[in-house]
């Protein structure tokens, strides 16, 4: 199971906690499914206390509480957003978002990096949304996060893992980093095919929360999830160009 | 025990109980120290889209079956009922969007464009696929509160600020957190619009994986467009990043939007419990009607109905879930 920051997570899956139909079928997709994380956005409930109910929920779930700076376009707004969450929800973890393109959604690399080494200085725990490029991977590392969670595809798409190249290079650059596909997986076989390349853990919540019976995909995403785990720590079959038969040829009987 | 009813909260689901009461010929005494219905009020905020269909969407079945009493009984009290169905429309990328909003929910037709030009001339340009509800219905909410109001008024109900003299139907909304520690506030921003160049005769949903919106026509060029949902039980004004989503995306529904006046920008908090379905709740001596979420013209009925029921035939309404005995 994974390790973040010295703290051991007892699932894979993590889930956002927007656009559920309701905060009860939010609460019961976390029951169902044993989800490990919740994250939370901060910026549209509003930190002053008027969401302290929907809060008061997340809390109650048990698990613990991943805050995010989604929707944050600067590096100002997001080192803020991280300190008012820090008030809010009395953690030192935060999940970076630095949005680059408002219809993408795509992270701003260079406003990551640099949002990262403030918060870091700042004492926060740094989990990065970046995209899959080994170099930033690198750099996010250098200034001090000990989680990398490079996206499968832009967030809400539900393509899955679209550069599976470029994702299992950065597992193989970096492969004592504990990493979480985030964002733009659809459906529990891109999970599955994560947790196939050796990630750690996964992250979703459009998924989930806007399929027809949320807590039916929230169960099937941790099942995907401890399949794929469980075929990566019993060492798949490399795949090959040519038929082999799993029984010999030689001595069969003549049926003629 | 003294036999008159006195119902707290003269909000939509306030003024409907005392309604139902007042035809089945009880003695209503009817309380909000706000006075009479206005912006106080979350439901003066309303969209007043009689659309149990599509609600049926996010919503759970009791809220689909529940609200289709809304329009015959709405009718009934006097209030003008536009039935001329809604529509629901996505933009050429979010075509996704229809089909799944079309899988989920039941009661209503595919429009190709030709259809779609024929009942709802001006969306024709932009959309070549429609869902049409066609027996859904809309009402202008102000309005319809201000009938009810005037109604009771006629009936010797006026609202008062006084104690209550009676056995206590709680209506009073978000502001019922006291008792009700469940209840939680749900946000909504919406716009009021004066666009005499837009020609739209029915509500209209625009799907849209992050900024959902709805128009709903009141006539003379004025359309009421709507609604951020937001957890928080926030009830100061809109905030600049909820309008501008507002805007841009009933601009994108139709252009000719661009042009409209903004004559209101309104929010306020919607009193939800945690399924997002109402209740009515017997406890502390009380019968509590609330949690109607964003369903409180399409809900209040069916609940007005159930809790006179209770209140004068002690028949337990389906959505009780709580019943601590004496009333």
């Amino acid at each position: 199971m994974p390790v973040f920051y010295d703290i051991d997570i007892p699932s894979r899956l993590m889930l956002g906690t927007a656009q559920y139909p309701s905060p009860r079928i939010l609460t019961d997709a976390f029951r169902q499914s044993g989800a490990g994380i919740a994250t939370v956005s901060l910026r549209r409930e509003g930190g002053d206390g008027a969401g302290a109910s929907f809060w008061q929920m997340i809390r109650d779930l048990g698990v613990a509480i991943l805050p995010n700076t989604a929707g944050c376009h600067s590096v100002r707004e997001a080192v803020t957003t991280a300190h008012m969450a820090q008030e809010v929800f009395q953690t030192d973890w935060i999940k970076l978002e630095v949005i680059g393109h408002p219809d993408t959604l795509q992270p701003d690399p260079f406003g990551l990096v640099e949002a990262a080494r403030i918060l870091t200085e700042d004492g926060f725990k740094v989990f990065p949304y970046m995209t899959e490029d080994g170099i930033l991977a690198g750099r996010l590392l250098d200034v001090g996060c000990r989680v990398l969670m490079p996206w499968g595809a832009p967030i809400g798409t539900g393509l899955g893992l679209n550069n599976p190249y470029g994702l299992r290079s950065l597992r193989a650059q970096f492969p004592d980093v504990p990493m979480v596909i985030d964002a733009g997986l659809g459906l529990p076989s891109h999970a599955a095919a994560a947790m196939e390349m050796g990630f750690d853990a996964v992250l979703l919540n459009t998924a989930v929360a806007k399929a027809g019976d949320p807590v039916a995909m929230a169960t099937a995403f941790a099942h995907a999830l401890q399949a794929g785990a469980l075929a990566r720590r019993a060492d798949p079959m490399p795949p090959r160009d040519m038929a082999a038969p799993s029984t010999p040829v030689i001595g069969m009987a003549r049926l003629v | 025990m003294s036999d008159v009813i006195s119902v707290l909260g003269a909000g939509v689901a306030g003024l409907t109980i005392a309604t139902e009461l007042v035809r089945r010929g009880a003695k209503v005494q009817l309380i909000d120290p706000n006075g009479g219905p206005g912006a106080h009020n979350c439901s003066w905020w309303a969209g007043g889209m009689l659309a149990p269909f599509c609600e049926g969407e996010t919503a759970e079945e009791p809220v689909v079956r529940l609200g289709q009493k809304a329009v015959t009984w709405w009718e009934k009290a006097g209030a003008d009922v536009t039935r001329r169905g809604s529509l629901v429309v996505a933009l050429g990328r979010d075509r996704g969007e229809l089909d799944r909003f079309a899988r989920r929910t039941t009661g209503y037709q595919r429009l190709s464009r030709d259809w779609l030009t024929q009942i709802e001339p001006s969306l024709a340009d932009r959309h070549d696929h429609a869902l049409f509800f066609d027996t859904e219905a809309h009402i202008a909410p102000r309005q319809a509160l201000s009938v009810l109001e005037n109604s009771l008024s006629q009936a010797g109900v006026t609202i008062e600020k006084s104690a209550p003299r009676g056995r206590i139907i709680d209506c009073r909304g978000l502001s019922a957190r006291d008792q009700l520690p469940d209840l939680r506030g749900v946000r909504g921003e919406m716009a009021l619009l004066h666009a005499p160049d837009v020609q739209i005769s029915r509500p209209v949903r625009l799907l849209h994986p992050r900024h959902p919106i709805y128009i709903v026509p009141r006539g003379d060029g004025i359309y009421m467009l709507g609604a951020t949902q937001i957890e928080s039980h926030d009830r100061g004004p809109a905030r600049l990043r909820s309008v501008v989503e507002l805007l841009n995306a009933v601009y994108a529904l139709d252009p000719a939007f661009a042009e409209a006046r903004v004559l209101e920008i309104g929010a306020d908090a919607r009193p939800a419990f945690p399924d997002n379905l109402p209740r009515i709740r017997k406890r502390d001596g009380r019968i509590f009607i609330n949690g109607l979420f964003r369903h409180g013209f399409l809900l209040a009925p069916a609940l007005a109905q159930m809790a006179a029921d209770l209140a004068l035939d002690n028949k337990k309404p389906e959505v009780m879930d709580e019943d601590h005995g004496e009333w």
